[in-house]
């Protein structure tokens, strides 16, 4: 359970999000919102990528600011661009990389390796230059690459908003998949149709919380 | 050094060696130092980074390119490079840069004109005190003779000066918070 | 592109590089204390075995000399024209089998493996604040940033074309950089994301 109490946050003196709270503990929770609702920000605010201006976030009842390092290891973060994310040259050394990290042995990271690769159909992908991948295999390795940490809790900001539909359905079954709890800001209405939670972002606030058949024609008609 | 410094310093470490995928013009008899675009990625490492993140982007520069990486204009790359005419230039890259960025921190209002003294000051100047007599000895030439032949490297030189600083102060003020 | 590395399965591939890079240290300084061309030639003989050893081809061989070969043919002619045949030989023989020395161990030791030799070695000067964990985390974003700066260059100057300038450089590069920068601190964000401490 991510809880959120009276959050607020502002780069410099430009105010971003105001007085929030919320508990997430649904299993599939989805944040919709327009460019510059607020909606990239309260993701990163959920593993202490971002630190609130005022107020608190607790996963698990650990807070963000007190212990970074454990809230990290229970809330994995996918970014909108896998370029971004990958930071090492060989797809395999890229997926030890948050492993190690965690101070994995040797043995752990070999066994998980090779089962998140089998389970993305890479196997034969292993030894690659990571930046000859695909659009959707880079994404799926940023998934990858986080999943093998064994977070708790998925963040993903806008993942399939660079990719074709292909491989946009493709990342979107790999997310279904999951039995971790996702919490997805997307654009992307069609993705989030059966999640069990939206949040509606408008200027730094939510609008609308609600199931997808209430809160989706709601943000359409705000949007309109 | 927080994560941050680090992925700059391995940015223009990789932004020089990509630089060096512009072809390298050779001339003025084979052995001499080719003239490359990659000067401009240490003058813009320590011009953009500062003093400190410039030295140590050049520095992880060179230390690739002695473990064999071929990162150097040309494809060239390996201990062997330092053995050739342009080894003392590349070992005067991180002070290059470091002379660069301290001066460029220490006189932060000065003009245009001044920041490209002070970058060709590193840029040219230390650079040619080291890379001169290197290559001097390598090729067992007359130190004189040495500086004359550099004579030809100096217009190409400036030229990376002006775009060095035109660039580094186009990305300061785009983004202030480097 | 990078990696000149050449897949094998002989002694040398399966050395570890730290080893190798001492041997190749050791033996270009001892090459720099003899003043004997049989010596250095004997030496050359040496490293063509080990080429044969490491079951690399004389392709392989001759792509390490090419890239020089102007400089060589240089200082041959130069050392010639001022001591003579026997000195010209001496330094071209010389500077060849250093090439070739440095270039063996570059085609048999993956640069992964290369840079975690470096990282190991590293650790002697974490008194003085050398943190070999961030040095080696350094020298793979710069691999992995190399041909993401070539593409972001690419997409650049196209959108440049488009304006007529894709002649100019700043017009290129300031674009490039601010891009990258901006880049870098998504990347940030991803490596701390990932649980590296800074």
């Amino acid at each position: 359970m991510i809880e959120i109490r009276n959050v607020s946050h502002s780069f410099g003196d430009q105010p971003i999000l105001h007085d929030i709270s919320l508990t997430l503990s649904e299993r599939r929770i989805a944040i919709v919102g327009a460019n510059g609702s607020g909606k990239s920000t309260f993701a990163r605010l959920l593993n202490g990528l971002l630190l609130p201006t005022s107020g608190e976030v607790l996963v698990d009842g650990i807070n963000t600011e007190k212990d970074g390092k454990h809230v990290r290891a229970k809330v994995g973060f996918v970014f909108q661009n896998p370029d971004n994310q990958i930071v090492f040259p060989v797809v395999e050394e890229d997926l030890a990389f948050g492993m190690k990290n965690l101070g994995f042995s040797k043995e752990t990271i070999e066994e998980k390796t090779v089962e998140i690769l089998t389970r993305y159909d890479m196997n034969h992908l292993r030894e690659h230059p990571a930046h000859l991948l695909s659009g959707g295999q880079k994404q799926l390795l940023a998934i990858a690459g986080v999943l093998v940490m064994d977070p708790a809790y998925l963040v993903l900001d806008e993942p399939t908003t660079l990719l074709d539909l292909r491989n946009k359905r493709r990342v979107a079954a790999a997310l279904d998949a999951l039995e971790q709890t996702v919490i997805l800001a997307s654009h992307d209405l069609d993705l989030i149709a059966d999640y069990d939670r939206v949040l509606v972002f408008e200027n730094g606030q939510v609008v609308i919380d609600d199931v997808p058949t209430n809160a989706i024609p709601a943000y359409e008609k705000l949007m309109s | 050094m927080n994560t941050k410094s680090i992925v700059y310093i391995a940015l223009f470490a990789a932004l020089t060696a990509a630089l060096g995928l512009f072809p390298p013009v050779a001339f003025a008899g084979l052995g001499l130092p080719p003239i490359t675009a990659q000067s401009l990625g240490v003058m813009l490492a320590g011009a953009i980074l500062g003093a400190r993140r410039g030295a140590l982007a050049m520095l992880l520069f060179v230390v690739l390119v002695a473990v064999g990486l071929p990162l150097l204009s040309g494809g060239r790359g390996g201990f062997g490079v330092f053995l050739s005419g342009s080894g003392g230039f590349l070992l005067a890259w991180p002070l290059s840069a470091y002379v660069i960025g301290w001066l460029l921190q220490r006189y932060k209002g000065a003009n245009f004109a001044m920041q490209c003294l002070f970058v060709s000051y590193g840029g040219i100047l230390v650079m040619y005190a080291i890379g001169v007599p290197w290559m001097a000895v390598i090729a067992k030439l007359e130190l004189s003779k040495a500086m004359t032949i550099m004579l030809a490297y100096i217009p190409g030189d400036l030229i990376k000066v002006v775009i060095a600083t035109i660039i580094a102060r186009g990305v300061r003020k785009a983004l202030p918070n480097i | 592109m990078l990696d000149m590395y050449s897949p094998g399965t002989s002694v040398l591939h399966r050395l570890t590089p730290g080893p190798k890079i001492f041997a190749l240290m050791g033996l270009g300084t001892a090459l720099f204390l003899t003043e004997s061309t049989y010596v250095v030639a004997g030496a050359l003989m040496c490293v063509l075995a080990l080429y044969r050893l490491a079951a690399l081809s004389l392709r392989q061989v001759w792509n390490q000399i090419r890239p020089v070969l102007w400089l060589l043919i240089l200082f041959f002619a130069l050392q010639w024209w001022l001591s003579g045949p026997m000195l010209a030989a001496f330094v071209v023989l010389r500077l060849a089998t250093l090439l070739l020395l440095a270039g063996l161990v570059t085609l048999t030791s993956r640069a992964s493996d290369m840079i975690d030799a470096i990282s190991h070695g590293l650790k002697f000067l974490r008194p003085i604040g050398v943190n070999p964990a961030k040095v080696g985390l350094a020298i793979s974003l710069t691999l992995r940033f190399i041909p993401v700066l070539a593409q972001v260059t690419a997409e650049v100057r196209e959108a440049q074309k488009v304006r007529g300038l894709e002649r100019s450089v700043i017009a290129l590069a300031l674009p490039v950089a601010i891009r990258t920068l901006k880049m870098a601190e998504d990347i940030s964000d991803a490596i701390d994301a990932r649980g590296f401490k800074s």
